[in-house]
């Protein structure tokens, strides 16, 4: 057992031993936001969660491994800090090792599939030194799931890795996303939460070496009574690194609740380092709330460069009015511009695929078939 | 032919301290291939008078009625009046981040005509329209007037209504922040809109410059929510050469 620091210095237990973990009573800085009573119990004991999961992996240019949870190549970068992670790691029947070989190209796709049941993940996923990787993770059916994703950047590599919540409606699901960035390496970490009842993701990112350039991006969209959280931590130890967070969110509906915590702690030696986090979330309808909590904490001020932004809003009537009068109907302008907020985060994923799901979700989140609208270019 | 009636318009705004009205009886009809000047000082009223024909929401019409070939304009909602075939070049155009003007101009070309047009012909004739206006290719991929300079925005403005071809096209201050160059751009836009005589334009303006470019029939002087005096073009000339000041005098009560 090992203590590491946690963004209020105060010493977190960090170990694979489920037993080493307290049960969260809710007033934790970590769970203050949680609705504990629609966990599915994920959080309240440290007893193996017994149901499965499918995890399916296909791709080109990776090498997959399955292997039992205590494997030394597991639990190294992600050591459990709680007891959903730790149950997790120890529920986990088979860890997947997916790794992109030095200097190749790799490219791999993981469904994630609940039937319904209380299930363990744990996946690591490795770009060996200068290779370049794309992982999407695909997360699809119903359940409860506690899952711990665990990646490593080598030097010089670069790697995408994005996880799509697209649970069915009454799902649970809590992940916590561990990355190491090393040497001149390059990390693109993205979520994109549509579904599920409950989603809470915990992506940090740390630093190996200097030259690490790390970009977390999300998206999410709740509607009536779904609560989806978002909390993200970059820890910056080492000089020299780099890191950008911009996460977007829309909600409709009443009790549409979401949660977005960015902590980002510079610490006294991390000279150098370039660091700025934004969170925007656009309220479509009354009744729905959004927390927005931006922290940057400063050990040093020999920095390049630290900022952050948060800011929740309407419908800007303006743009609305333009769109408008231009003939477009007032759904579609509205679907416009609800495209339109998410455009940023998508084109800097980079993923044609994600995005025509993510728009496809949008058109019918608010209810508009777009089929002759003009904006499909499909007619020809 | 088409006809646009504005008859004896009171509209007012929202303010802290109540209601305000703004237009203050206004009456004027454009008809197809006409061009009317509406000039007057700042804050006379003429964006509200703009605004309230496309249906701002922040506005109340309080009394009057505007029709478009004898249909109730202010029945219809912002977008069926487009649809309708009125148009608003607007004063200062809306940034709407990540839709792509592409994708923007099809949609409202798609919704004011009834039907997307064919993807290889419209690739076509945004192409042509854009080059007419001196618009580069590369904006077609860049976000709704996001970090459009104000030149690049009134020509956006004009591209829009040229594909849009509407009845009748309401142009506030295009002119503005425009210079030499990009003036003569616009004003070529939309005498090319104008040209074949089934248009009609209510050219907005402060100043008289644009006036060496397009040549209104019909010009009215707006004071105070209000037309105060209508004439043709050798009233523009005397607003050049004597600006508002006899007008704003005549209008005030002594
Ligand atoms: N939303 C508003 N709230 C308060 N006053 C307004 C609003 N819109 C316009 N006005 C006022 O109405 C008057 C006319 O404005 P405007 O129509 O923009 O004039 P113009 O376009 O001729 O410069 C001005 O005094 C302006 O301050
Ligand atoms: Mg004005």
């Amino acid at each position: 057992m090992t203590a590491t620091p946690a963004t209020d210095h105060a010493p977190r237990v960090a170990s694979r031993q489920v037993a080493d973990h307290g049960v969260p009573s809710g007033r934790e800085e970590e769970w203050r936001f949680a609705p504990l009573a629609r966990l599915a119990g994920l959080h309240s004991s440290g007893e193996p969660l017994t149901g499965a999961v499918a995890v399916e992996v296909t791709g080109e240019g990776i090498e997959v491994e399955t292997v039992g949870p205590d494997d030394d190549r597991v639990a190294r970068t992600l050591v459990p800090t709680d007891i959903v992670s730790a149950r997790a790691l120890a529920s986990a029947r088979d860890v997947r090792i997916i790794r992109v070989p030095r200097e190749s190209v790799g490219v791999a796709r993981v469904t994630v599939v609940g039937h319904g049941e209380q299930a363990g993940s744990h996946i690591v996923i490795e770009a060996e030194p200068f290779s370049t990787g794309t992982v999407v993770l695909e997360h699809r059916g119903s359940g409860a799931l506690a899952s711990n994703v665990e990646i490593r950047v080598g030097d010089s590599a670069k790697l995408t890795v994005v996880s799509v919540q697209d649970w069915d409606r009454d799902a649970v699901h809590i992940a916590r996303h561990d990355a190491v960035v090393g040497r001149d390496a390059r990390l693109l970490m993205g979520h994109v939460t549509l579904g599920g009842d409950v989603v809470r993701i915990l992506p940090t990112v740390s630093y190996a070496a200097p030259g690490g350039d790390a970009e977390l991006l999300g998206l999410f969209f709740a509607e009536s009574g779904q609560f989806l959280e978002h909390r993200v931590f970059v820890d910056h130890a080492i000089p020299q690194c780099r890191s950008f967070v911009l996460y977007k969110g829309a909600l409709q509906g009443e009790g549409a609740h979401t949660v977005w915590i960015g902590d980002v702690l510079v610490r006294s030696g991390a000279t150098a380092i370039d660091t700025y986090e934004v969170n925007r979330n656009l309220l479509l309808t009354d009744g729905a709330r959004a927390d927005s909590v931006p922290n940057l904490e400063l050990e040093t001020g020999e920095i390049v460069g630290a900022g952050h932004a948060s800011a929740t809003g309407r419908f800007d009537d303006e743009q609305l009015f333009y769109l408008r009068a231009r003939g477009i109907p007032e759904d579609l302008a509205r679907v416009l511009v609800v495209r339109g907020f998410f455009t940023d985060v998508l084109t800097r994923l980079g993923l044609p695929d994600v995005t025509a799901a993510v728009m496809a979700s949008v058109d019918a989140r608010l209810g508009v078939d777009l089929a002759g609208t003009g904006l499909e270019e499909d007619d020809d | 032919m088409s006809t646009l009636e504005i008859k004896d318009l009171h509209a007012s705004v929202e303010t802290e301290s109540g209601p305000r009205e703004i237009l203050q009886g206004v009456t004027l009809t454009v008809k197809a291939g006409e061009t009317h000047a509406v000039m007057g000082p700042n804050g006379s009223g003429k964006s509200t008078l703009a605004y309230v024909i496309a249906g701002h929401p922040k506005y109340t019409v309080t009394s009057g009625s505007i029709t478009l070939d004898g249909n109730d304009v202010l029945d219809m909602s912002v977008d069926e009046r487009a649809r309708a075939g009125l148009f608003l070049a607007m004063q200062y155009p809306v940034e709407v981040p990540g839709v792509s003007v592409s994708n923007f101009l099809r949609t409202s070309v798609t919704a004011v005509r009834g039907e997307a047009p064919k993807l290889r012909l419209w690739v076509k004739e945004m192409k042509a329209a854009m080059e007419a206006l001196s618009i580069d290719p590369s904006f077609a991929e860049r976000s709704v007037n996001e970090g459009f300079s104000g030149g690049e925005k009134k020509r956006h403005e004009i591209l829009q209504l040229e594909l849009l071809k509407p009845k009748i096209a309401v142009l506030d201050e295009t002119d503005s922040g425009l210079d030499v160059d990009a003036l003569k751009i616009v004003a070529e836009g939309v005498n090319r809109f104008q040209a074949d005589g089934t248009t009609g334009t209510l050219l907005i303006t402060h100043y008289t410059r644009i006036l060496r470019y397009i040549h209104p029939q019909f010009v009215h002087v707006f004071f105070d929510g209000r037309i105060v005096e209508s004439g043709g073009p050798e009233l523009a000339t005397q607003l050049e050469d004597e600006g508002y000041e006899r007008f704003i005098k005549a209008a005030s009560p002594a």
